[in-house]
């Protein structure tokens, strides 16, 4: 499945060959940006989606771990402080006589060693086993007061010991009840309760030192302040959101704090009393360090992502222009290969096609010529002008096919190269001897343009006196009686020289042009065979060079070779 | 009638017969086979002026004869007649040293101009 997947992707690749080249190149190159932008950019996005996942999770347990250890902490100092004046109440009550705490003035001197021992201490009272207040000590006037309806007094008498929720005093202080019951070897039972204020859970919560962002403070299990709250309220009002899931250690949720704000609500609830200690701290403040870095991964992961996709664009870009590029070589040379094939194929169809008719030709002319021979050579033969004109007829036709014939065969021909050193300007001249006498007799401006220090070459002298002559032919059918052929050669750079036959005649027309290199391509009608450029291309291409046309309709025509100084590697010579 | 002596080498009879008689008719006399062997056998007998010889025949090829011409008979021209249409033959040939070459189909009157330089210079 996968390596199917992979072959799909693959496939992006492979452009298919039909259709406009822009449009198919441009597709190779979306493909492949498409390709390389996945590949490169989805580790980094998995990577960047990880590292964000770890980070937080470690950031987290640091933070959320020390808020654990300071609710564990602050709770068992509150445990510590409510036991310690339990454990003095229940003391007194079991180390003092019923009597003498039921004296009021042993019950002050008692209740003024606590206050000063332990502080935080606000009243003392006596309770019988009925409920009535026996004795007190303390700012209210509480003495007689029947408690036996009252739950507390129930659930100490169940329990041994009660501490009650907070409540406002009577100069509105909060305070707490702890009340205590002993049982005397008699089986005499009273209680001792006292009063005390809760000042001290505000040092608790104070010693927490939280930064200003931060709150803490003490619930009862229904939810209601048991200390004053920075952000949700007073005490004895009541904590707005539902109470966490109890947990006797400390435990961390994630919140809605006031304002909306996302908080961390560390709490932990108390055996006894049934205390819940709060802790919450804003998400934002504990989370600083993790924004400042998720921030900086971003940047990190937007800026690598765009320098990425830049690169991958621009090279999408080189690459597909080079792939390109080398098609459009690839493709020339098989069109070179093609035209050169076809002109060979076509010249070795010539080629058997020539030989083969020369021989008869050969047999016809001397047929005919003997025919010719007899009506000249004898007086008196009938209607001699009528058979002389007939056979003549008869031997230039001969001579049209022979004409034909040696032009095919001129084509076909598979000459070995013959190299020699030679200057190119005395090969122009030794050419245009042959044509001397039709440019004096049609006053033609035969202008020579030779360069005097042209380096000599190594290449074929017969091969290129056959193209320039060629040229020169056609040249010489394009201007008019008293037109202008100018030959010049030139040094064109350190390993070639160009040689152009220019003239001001007919010219070409760019439909012409184009297939002026093809075999039996011809605007001369019956005079041309079509065959005199192809051979002359041919042979040009056998001797390393190039041919270059430039003609314009009724301005004339430029034919320029250039011939390497040097022949290539695997010709003869 | 000339006083030159001729041999006609083609292996197509119907060409070289009557090329021949075109020749005679023109005072030439020349003697004619269609085989290289044979060639060489009239020469024995009668060594020739000139030879006019075919390139491409079947059995003993012209170039082979031109090269016991030239082995044997050192002052024998030998004019080439070559059917390929092309120069490249006639090149070959001067080059082992014939006197000089034509094209077929030919032109009588070239022929004889040849001849006549062969046994002229000679």
């Amino acid at each position: 499945m996968a390596v199917k997947k992979w072959f799909k992707m693959a496939n992006l690749l492979h452009v298919p060959e039909e259709g406009d080249a822009h449009a198919r190149y441009n597709i190779l190159r979306r493909n492949m940006i498409i390709i390389m932008i996945l590949v490169t950019l989805i580790p980094l996005l998995l990577m960047a989606f990880v590292n964000y996942h770890q980070y937080r999770t470690a950031l987290r347990d640091e933070i959320v771990n020390p808020l654990r250890v300071l609710v564990n902490k602050t709770k068992h100092s509150f445990e510590l402080f409510l036991a310690e004046r339990l454990s003095t109440v229940s003391f007194i009550a079991s180390a003092y006589s019923y009597q003498e705490l039921a004296d009021e003035n042993t019950l002050n001197r008692i209740f003024q060693v606590m206050k000063r021992e332990f502080g935080g201490f606000v009243d003392l009272g006596l309770i019988d086993s009925n409920g009535i207040q026996v004795s007190y000590v303390g700012p209210y006037d509480l003495k007689g007061k029947d408690y036996a309806e009252q739950s507390w007094f129930h659930e100490v008498q169940v329990r041994g010991s009660y501490i009650s929720d907070v409540f406002m005093g009577y100069r509105k202080f909060p305070h707490i009840v702890m009340a205590v019951q002993h049982r005397s070897l008699t089986g005499q039972t009273w209680i001792l309760r006292a009063t005390v204020n809760t000042e001290k859970f505000d040092d608790l919560i104070a010693s927490m030192g939280l930064d200003p962002e931060s709150d803490a403070f003490v619930l009862n299990r229904s939810g209601v302040f048991q200390t004053p709250s920075r952000f949700y309220g007073g005490v004895l009002e009541q904590f707005p959101p539902p109470l966490p899931p109890v947990s006797y250690e400390a435990n961390v949720i994630e919140d809605k704090g006031p304002r909306g704000r996302d908080v961390f609500l560390a709490y932990a609830y108390f055996v006894h009393p049934a205390y819940i200690l709060v802790v919450v701290k804003p998400k934002a403040e504990v989370l600083k360090t993790w924004y400042t870095l998720k921030s900086e991964l971003a940047i990190l992961l937007a800026v690598s992502s765009g320098i990425i996709i830049l690169v991958v664009y621009r090279i999408a870009g080189i690459l597909v222009r080079r792939i390109r590029e080398s098609d459009e070589k690839r493709e020339a040379a098989f069109n070179e290969m093609q035209q050169t094939h076809k002109l060979s194929s076509i010249g070795r169809l010539a080629a058997g096609v020539a030989h083969e008719i020369n021989n008869p030709m050969a047999i016809v002319n001397e047929k005919a010529g003997l025919m010719k021979d007899l009506i000249e050579y004898k007086e008196n033969f009938p209607d001699k002008e009528k058979f002389l004109s007939l056979v003549n007829v008869i031997l230039q036709s001969v001579q049209r096919c022979r004409s034909i014939t040696h032009r095919l065969l001129g084509f076909a021909r598979r000459m070995e190269i013959q190299i020699e050193v030679l200057d190119l300007n005395e090969v122009v001249k030794e050419t245009l001897t042959f044509l001397e006498k039709e440019a004096l007799y049609r006053n033609l401006d035969l202008r020579l343009n030779l360069a005097p220090d042209l380096p000599r070459i190594a290449s074929d002298r017969g091969q290129l006196q056959q193209v320039f002559l060629n040229f020169l032919n056609n040249a010489f059918a394009a201007v008019e009686d008293g037109g202008m052929v100018a030959i010049t050669t030139w040094e064109q750079d350190l390993d070639t020289v160009g040689v152009s036959i220019t003239d001001n005649g007919v010219g070409m027309s760019e439909e012409t042009l184009k297939h002026i290199f093809e075999p039996f391509f011809t605007t001369k009608k019956d005079k041309g065979t079509g065959l005199g450029l192809p051979i002359t291309y041919g042979i040009i291409k056998k001797l390393g060079g190039e041919i270059e046309v430039q003609s314009k309709e009724g301005q004339g025509t430029t034919m320029t070779v250039y011939l390497p100084k040097k022949p290539k590697e695997g010709l003869g010579g | 009638m000339q006083d030159w002596n001729v041999i006609l080498v083609d292996d197509e009879e119907e060409f070289v017969s009557t090329l021949a008689e075109r020749l005679r008719l023109r005072g030439i006399p020349v003697r004619v086979t269609t085989d290289g062997e044979e060639a060489l056998r009239m020469m024995e007998t009668d060594p020739p002026q000139v030879v006019v010889l075919d390139v491409l025949m079947p059995g003993l090829g012209g170039l082979e004869v031109l090269k016991r011409i030239q082995a044997d008979y050192p002052e024998v021209k030998v004019i080439l007649l070559t059917g390929q249409g092309s120069t490249w033959d006639g090149i070959q040939g001067m080059r082992m040293g014939v006197f000089d070459y034509l094209m077929k189909p030919l032109n009588i009157d070239d022929l004889i101009g040849k001849i006549r330089e062969a046994v002229g210079g000679g």
